[in-house]
């Protein structure tokens, strides 16, 4: 149906500015302080995880940029990163999980047992793992979305009942080892193949292919945003911000490449980074997410399906939960009572380091990814450098604080 | 002319990007009740920011005096301190504490920090009198209504020693009498020597309390009134708001002549509906009503009639328990059990409380608008946001939300901006039957008048409108047919023909148990 049209009653419409002329009208500088500030949060991230990486990469003498400290980098924190998108979600959504931890535990648990005690095929645990993942997620959706009980509590509840469960499970018993394509999940490289170039080639190809594919979306944004007369960045500006992207993908490619390639579980987490991103960002559902975390009962009243929603948010960070899980199990080979302990912290500190909010609304899963690294790079740069865990977790700590607290300062002085 | 009690001279307070106040001169009398006038954004709230402390000295440039002493205030404490106590619009009780807690909350009677509960408790009971409120000091707040919670306030206000009380839109929620009570109240504080300064959109309460009225448009001052004097009327004031002359509040439109036979698009019949928590309370009772196609039916009623408890259990049953009647939608059955039922059965409800129950503050223009109707710009279930986009611009200029991009949060715009948002989500919605409560509250003059377009070409392109109002003008200048409601009841139907205030106050209040 056609808009009405507002006619003011007489010819003059006071304070009526007409829009503003689009590409030409503003000023470069301008154009991107308006980019960085409706972004604060993720941009600052984003600089903050480029400033300590600099700060690591001087102070351990250029060992964390190493090609196989990048690799271990990725594989160390594949988990975390995993948890943490689904827990963006979770806390977009206006809740929290802090069973993920537990959760992940009793499924690497309960794969260990299928796997080793059972002799069950590797694939079919992990199916089976996931399947648990889900139902658990489910079972705790169902309390929150549909009697209303605060997440913080079910999820409470859950993080004791999942421990409990994997230490009945396991006893005090580390279970393993796994065959060989479980522990793929977490140390698997993708195969070499084609001539020797000193380099992995899928790897290369698979940099080439993903630089290709960003730089078309870019141009194809751009033509679009155009198309609908909407403001983009100035020709020369794009260009730069193409090459700084090219620049990126390339030196991460052969990073990687000149060491074993690319880690399996590095493909998962771009698979779940562009998916989730899509969904979150494109989808319907996404959407809705967002609405509830914003504002429930104005969503309700839109028609969203409030509780529905909140069920499947639950559901899919069980799923997410039993997946690092299970790639935690993977990387250590066995399956150990002690497992994903203080993992949901971990999660919960990369979303809000990454930009979630605690009344929910807003966040990005690519928000959830830096945040996770931020942690990651302290981590694995502290260590290298030989600060002890002692220590590591106060910085850690004051690292959580300052982000949070940068966001809340940042927001009132723009008096939001 | 004795000397003012206060005086604000050339005030300028920016925000980054905006300048809210840039010159605004305000000279109050001693003992007088100083009304401030002026459109949503035109700088009231901010003038009394800048006054109670809230913004403090050194944010702002200019100067205040007050009692001929300046003022460098560094906090609300300090202005209170000197016996300014500002009462938000939205009021600031604790709902779980008592009366008399409330009402000395951070000025408690305790001797070494422990309370003294008698001095406590006498001290409140007096200033309860004083500003006539019948209740146990040691009710929870919680358990009052708001026209009550309003006096608390003032009460409160009264236990500080105030001299000068602000009172930011202090009717907006309150029903008739409790408004009329409050009015009351304020020129008895006067007799006692308080002076007031009382910001208000209601003009027929300005003429009847106050004794001056200041009138600020964009950050300015624009003349100072005497109430009193024969030359100030509503129109002057309104002219001085606006800028413009306001010879018509409405548009012009042409009544509705129903066509003969037609089913009506929306009938709702028997309809019964119980308190979500006092069950046995009947809080829309056996109403039946009915709306057709291009007309404008409006719903009048005092705070606690039922209508907006009425629109909303119709709406997907989103209030109320146990609720029994029948719809019917061109004389079809239908049923409304949630909202998505209701929304494909083209009805739309356009919530009273746009912050709580219409936006989300934090998302944008664009995504506010789509959110009804998402299914609209998606295909299987994955939004184009291009045409997200295109279709919330046409909405930013064809309802003219003053916005420099749909990509603005919500929660920065004005009132009237919102409203025009929350409309505009329902409108692409694309319904037949759109329920509109209390569309014009707390916005201002111009956006109304393009809020009341909105609405007759809504009727006019065929919709059946329901206008929910407790602005009597408003809804004897819009529409065809006015059901009246009282207590849960439906009182009267009255056709355009035959309705005036008074005709209509007379069934508001014709309460039948």
């Amino acid at each position: 149906m056609a808009p009405v049209t507002t006619a003011t009653s007489r010819g003059d419409t006071p304070k009526d500015t007409p829009p503003t002329p689009r590409p030409a009208g503003r000023g470069t500088a301008e154009l991107l302080l308006d980019a960085a500030r409706r972004n604060m949060r993720q941009y600052g991230m984003l600089v903050a995880l480029a400033l300590i990486v600099i700060l690591f990469q001087i102070w351990t003498d250029g060992v964390l940029l190493k090609p196989n400290n990048v690799t271990n980098l990725v594989l160390q924190n594949s988990y975390i990163l995993v948890l943490a998108i689904g827990m963006m979600i979770v806390i977009i959504a206006g809740h929290i999980d802090l069973s993920v931890g537990s959760l992940a535990a009793f499924v690497s648990a309960a794969c260990a047992v299928m796997m080793v005690e059972h002799d069950m095929p590797w694939v079919l645990a992990l199916a089976i793992g996931l399947v648990i993942g889900a139902i658990a997620g489910a079972w705790q959706g169902f309390w929150i979305a549909y009697l209303g009980i605060p997440s913080f509590i079910v999820t409470l509840a859950g993080m004791l009942l999942f421990r409990g469960g994997t230490q009945i499970f396991l006893g005090s018993r580390s279970l393993g080892p796994f065959p060989e394509g479980f522990q793929k999940i977490a140390t698997g490289y993708l195969p070499e193949v084609g001539p020797n170039t000193n380099y992995h080639n899928i790897t290369l190809l698979l940099g080439l292919a993903l630089l290709a594919f960003a730089l078309v979306q870019e141009v194809r944004d751009r033509r679009r945003q155009k198309a609908y007369d909407l403001e983009v960045l100035p020709r020369n500006l794009f260009l730069a911000k193409c090459v700084a992207l090219a620049a990126a993908v390339l030196a991460f490619t052969m990073t990687l490449a000149s060491y074993r390639g690319v880690p399996v579980v590095l493909l998962l987490l771009a698979a779940l980074l562009l998916g989730f991103g899509y969904v979150m960002r494109n989808a319907v559902v996404g959407r809705h997410v967002y609405a509830l975390g914003g504002n429930q009962a104005a969503a309700k009243l839109s028609g969203v399906k409030d509780k529905r929603v909140t069920f499947l948010v639950f559901v899919n960070m069980g799923v997410l939960a039993a997946l690092a899980g299970v790639v935690y199990a993977a990387r250590l080979n066995a399956g150990v009572p002690q497992a994903g302990i203080n993992f949901e912290l971990e999660a919960i500190a990369a979303a809000f380091i990454g930009g979630a909010s605690m009344s929910g609304g807003v966040g990005t899963v690519f928000g959830a990814i830096i945040g996770g690294l931020v942690l990651g790079v302290l981590n694995n740069g502290m260590s290298l450098v030989g600060i002890g865990t002692d220590y590591q977790q106060v910085i850690k700590g004051l690292v959580l604080l300052a982000a949070v607290g940068f966001d809340v300062w940042n927001k009132r002085r723009v008096g939001a | 002319m004795t000397a003012p009690v206060l005086e604000m001279r050339s005030i300028v307070k920016t925000f980054p990007g905006v300048k809210a106040l840039s010159d605004v001169t305000l000279t109050v009398a001693p003992g007088e009740v100083h009304a401030i006038c002026g459109e949503n954004g035109a700088g009231k709230s901010t003038l009394m920011k800048v006054l109670s402390g809230v913004h403090p000295h050194g944010s702002y440039e200019g100067e205040i005096l007050f009692e001929g002493t300046p003022c460098a205030f560094r906090d609300i404490r300090a202005s209170e301190a000197q016996g300014i106590v500002i009462i938000h619009q939205e009021l600031a009780l604790v709902p779980y504490l008592s009366i008399a807690e409330n009402i000395f909350l951070g000025n408690e009677h305790a001797t070494r920090g422990f309370i003294s509960w008698n001095e406590t408790l006498r001290h409140a009971a007096a200033l309860l009198k004083r500003v006539g409120l019948d209740e146990h000091p040691q009710t929870r707040v919680a358990d009052i209504g708001v026209g009550k919670q309003q006096l608390v306030e003032i009460a409160k206000a009264l236990a500080k020693e105030v001299k000068l009380l602000i009172l930011d839109e202090p009717t907006a929620a309150l029903n008739d009498s409790d408004s009329a009570q409050l009015l009351r109240l304020i020129g008895e504080l006067k007799d006692q020597g308080i002076t007031s300064i009382i910001i208000s959109h209601k003009l027929n309460e300005i003429a009847e309390v106050a004794d001056s009225v200041t009138i600020i448009r964009d950050g300015r001052t624009i003349e100072t009134l005497d109430v009193k004097a024969a030359s100030t009327t509503e129109d002057r004031i309104i002219r001085g708001m606006v800028g413009r002359d306001l010879d018509n509040r409405f548009p012009d439109r042409t009544p509705y002549e129903g066509e003969a036979g037609a089913r009506p698009a929306l009938e709702v019949v028997d309809w019964t509906v119980h308190h979500p928590i006092d069950q046995q309370r009947k809080v829309v009772d056996n109403v039946s009503f009915e709306v057709r196609r291009g007309e404008i039916v409006g719903i009048a009623g005092l705070m606690g009639a039922g209508r907006t408890e009425l629109a909303m259990s119709v709406f997907g049953r989103s209030y109320g328990r146990n609720i029994s009647g029948s719809v019917f939608k061109d004389g079809e059955r239908i049923q409304t059990r949630t909202v998505p039922e209701a929304v494909q059965h083209g009805i739309a409800y356009v919530t009273e409380d746009r912050k709580q129950f219409g936006l989300n503050l934090i998302d944008t223009i664009g995504r506010n608008i789509t959110l009804g109707a998402l299914s609209k710009v998606a295909r299987r279930g994955v939004v184009d946001e291009h045409e997200e986009t295109r279709v919330a611009e046409s909405y930013r200029k064809s309802m003219n939300i003053k916005a420099p991009t749909v990509f603005e949060q919500v929660g920065r715009l004005s009132g009237g901006n919102q409203q025009k948002v929350v409309l505009s989500k329902w409108i692409f919605a694309g319904p037949e039957v759109l329920i509109l409560d209390e569309p014009t509250r707390g916005i201002d003059v111009g956006a109304k008048y393009e809020i009341y377009t909105v609405i007759d070409q809504l009727a006019a392109q065929g919709k059946a409108v329901v206008f929910i109002s407790s602005e009597l003008p408003e809804l004897l200048g819009m529409c065809d047919r006015i059901y009246t409601m009282a207590a849960g009841r439906l009182t009267g139907e009255i056709s355009r023909a035959d309705a005036t205030q008074e005709v209509l106050m007379r069934h508001m209040t014709k309460i039948t148990r």
